[in-house]
């Protein structure tokens, strides 16, 4: 799928200490990164925790302050030139001609890279009938509903086959089905050798990545598969099923060990760190002493990705919320 | 190189396509010369013409009635009351009924008959006993100067040689040249200088909106991903806007002859050559503000930041020679202050290029400037 010629090093991004500042604040801190060629790598963390930061970074948009980078064997910022033909970017703002129609955004994408005319008119053929928007070829883009845009944006980025793609949180105006739909697109795409960088706040999709990055306050907290991360996660998760949930929480709030509650419904969900003595014990004594006249439920329970960043970033000075998948 | 120049038209196809669809902008492309060719043309008429007059006629007499007559048609006053009484005319004045009062004594005759005399004696110049006496009186509104100065120019509206006492200045009595002298008409003066002046709100205004809204759209930050270099991007935004200057310099031109008669006295292409250097002037100022501006509603606050002190102070709306010292210093870095010469001096006095290339440098210069800060700045956006 591929034009370009092929590198010979098996990583498509290398970076070292790559740290960027914007006045005091510092956007991205130290961040070690190796990703492999053909896979999908997942960007986590809240906003502001230097996601877009650290992709502009890569792709040579932004200028590091500190640490090198190597993309596609490309030294970044100084050839990015270079790299821009051999990139593909989707920003997280729909960023294509909203007065243009799908098909001459397209044409307009396929001209600014030089595809010469014949082999334009195909592919952006090919594109539209494979996400699925040739129904809407003549329809501007600014009516498009969001699932159909954000197919529209990956066509434009994918137009000139590109060898790495940037994703900067792109299904964040879509709704689930179009969401699993988008994912379905990336495997295929990756499967044809395609590096993929998504960056993403929702659990769920970070989970499908082959392997991910956790972001926060611009620092690396944890990388690797979605399910080494949660089986390595430095803690014991308790899950707590009570009518009275709030009264529970409230009981085990002053438990020693304990990092961290979440409530889902009638769920407590309990992260103790795993120096801690016999959680399970005592969250059982605590929360049957707080509503004797009913029975909870408490059980050890297999770690999940948000139990991972809960615990990652833990030592944070400030915790943020982090949105949880729906889809 | 091919690739490059392929980019370029890329960008301004997109761009015709994109302006085709905004109706609204491109009706203004068309609209705004239009409009402020009428405005400017007929609204903004400095020949003060049909001042409300009241008249007071105490002679009532046959030559009282003629240079009545006379004075109306010089079409200044349009004559709307006719009292018996000044205290009459002092009233209506004071209402903002008339502008005017004419008031003709009752020795009105008398009086003519001596002014006559004294110049018969004398021949032409002044020094008569009788020569200086006023033959009537105007009573004028003066809280509008220019409305003064109007009427003021009725003060010598010549009487005596329609008598018929004296044939030989009976030629002078029509002589009417003062009013309609072509050189003292505003629309053969502002026509050429309105060139400038849409060409300088279309220019600055549409480059600097243009680049903005692909900023506030976020359409920027997926094209500077792409290969796609910053000048690339400019040359193919601003090369349309080139087209539509041409359009509308062309539109004025023409629009001027065909309503206000303004001759064009120089060469067509020299008209050409200055309105593109100056059109390079102008889009090279909006793009540095397009470098500047966050949202098109800044872009469009700092392109009138720019607009309205070269309205004022380049010549257009005053006389540049009767502005004081700091004000010229001023106004000789703005663009349109040398281009009003460039364009008045080859429109009107049929100028050649060489005959106002004191005036082109400065333009170059600025457009130079400007393109090269706009880059700059441009750059560093990136960033």
């Amino acid at each position: 799928m591929t034009t370009a010629p092929k590198r010979e090093e098996p990583n498509a991004i290398v970076a070292r200490g790559l740290t960027r500042r914007f006045g005091d604040l510092v956007a991205v801190d130290q961040l070690d990164l190796t990703i492999p060629r053909a896979s999908v790598y997942g960007f986590l963390g809240p906003n502001g925790s230097g996601k877009t930061t650290a992709i502009r970074l890569l792709c040579g948009l932004l200028e590091p302050s500190a640490g090198e980078v190597t993309v596609l064997g490309l030294e970044m910022p100084q050839m990015a030139e270079k790299l821009r033909r051999r990139i593909g970017y989707m920003t997280q703002r729909f960023s294509l001609f909203e007065d243009l129609s799908v098909r001459e955004n397209l044409e307009f994408m396929g001209e600014i890279y030089s595809l010469p005319g014949r082999a334009r008119r195909q592919r952006v053929d090919e594109l539209l009938e494979l996400y699925r928007l040739t129904r809407q070829a003549k329809q501007r883009a600014g009516t498009l509903s969001g699932g159909q845009r954000q197919r529209l944006a990956l066509a434009a980025a994918v137009l000139h086959e590109p060898e790495l793609l940037f994703l900067d949180e792109p299904t964040s105006a879509v709704d689930p089905e179009n969401r699993r739909e988008f994912w379905e697109s990336l495997f295929q795409l990756s499967d044809a050798g395609t590096t993929i960088l998504v960056s993403t706040h929702y659990m769920d999709e970070a989970e499908r990545c082959h392997a991910l990055a956790i972001l926060d306050r611009g620092r690396l907290m944890a990388e690797g598969a979605p399910r080494k991360l949660m089986d390595d996660i430095d803690a014991v998760v308790v899950e707590i099923e009570t009518p009275y949930p709030r009264r529970a929480r409230e009981a085990i709030t002053t438990l020693e060990g304990l990092l961290s509650v979440a409530q889902l419904g009638t769920q407590l969900r309990a992260l103790f760190s795993r120096e801690s003595q016999e959680p399970l014990h005592r969250v059982q004594t605590a929360v049957s002493s707080s509503a004797p006249e009913s029975t909870a439920s408490v059980q050890l329970v297999r770690a999940n990705l948000e139990d991972v960043f809960v615990a990652v970033t833990r030592h944070s000075p400030k915790a943020r919320p982090v949105e949880t998948g729906s889809g | 190189m091919v690739q490059s120049f392929g980019r370029i038209v890329a960008i301004a196809r997109k761009e015709i396509r994109q302006l085709r669809r905004d109706r609204l902008t491109f009706g203004m492309v068309v609209a705004i010369p239009i409009i402020q060719l009428l405005l400017f043309g007929f609204a903004i008429n400095q020949d003060i013409r049909h001042l409300r007059a009241g008249v007071a006629d105490l002679s009532g007499s046959q030559q009282s009635r003629r240079l009545l007559t006379d004075a109306e048609a010089s079409q200044v006053i349009d004559i709307v009351a006719r009292v018996a009484s000044i205290e009459e005319l002092n009233t209506l004045l004071r209402q903002g009924h008339i502008a005017v009062g004419v008031v003709i004594p009752p020795d009105f005759e008398q009086r003519v008959e001596r002014s006559q005399r004294a110049q018969r004696g004398n021949g032409y110049g002044p020094g008569g006993d009788h020569l200086d006496e006023p033959l009537a009186q105007l009573l004028v509104d003066a809280s509008d100067p220019a409305s003064y100065g109007a009427a003021a120019g009725l003060r010598s509206l010549p009487i005596a040689p329609r008598s018929g006492l004296k044939p030989r200045a009976s030629a002078a009595t029509f002589e009417m040249r003062p009013y309609y002298n072509p050189e003292r008409r505003t629309a053969v003066q502002i026509v050429p200088g309105l060139v400038g002046v849409i060409l300088t709100m279309t220019m600055v205004l549409f480059t600097s909106v243009a680049i903005v809204r692909e900023r506030e759209r976020g359409n920027l930050e997926l094209l500077i991903t792409t290969p796609l270099s910053p000048i690339e991007l400019m040359v193919g935004k601003i090369l349309p806007y080139i087209v539509i200057g041409c359009i509308q310099l062309l539109l004025v031109l023409s629009v001027g002859r065909l309503l206000f008669d303004v001759p064009l006295r120089g060469q067509p292409l020299d008209v050409l050559i200055s309105s593109l250097v100056f059109i390079f002037a102008s889009l090279s100022l909006g793009l540095v503000i397009s470098t500047v501006a966050q949202t098109q509603f800044q872009a469009f606050q700092l392109t009138f930041f720019t607009f309205l002190p070269q309205i004022l102070l380049s010549g257009f709306m005053f006389p540049f020679d009767a502005m004081p010292e700091p004000a010229q210093w001023i106004a000789e870095v703005m663009p349109l202050t040398h281009f009003l010469r460039v364009i008045r001096g080859i429109v009107l006095r049929g100028a050649s290029l060489s005959d106002i290339s004191r005036d082109l440098w400065p333009l170059l210069a600025f457009g130079a400037i400007a393109m090269t800060l706009a880059s700059l700045r441009f750059r560093k956006r990136l960033d």
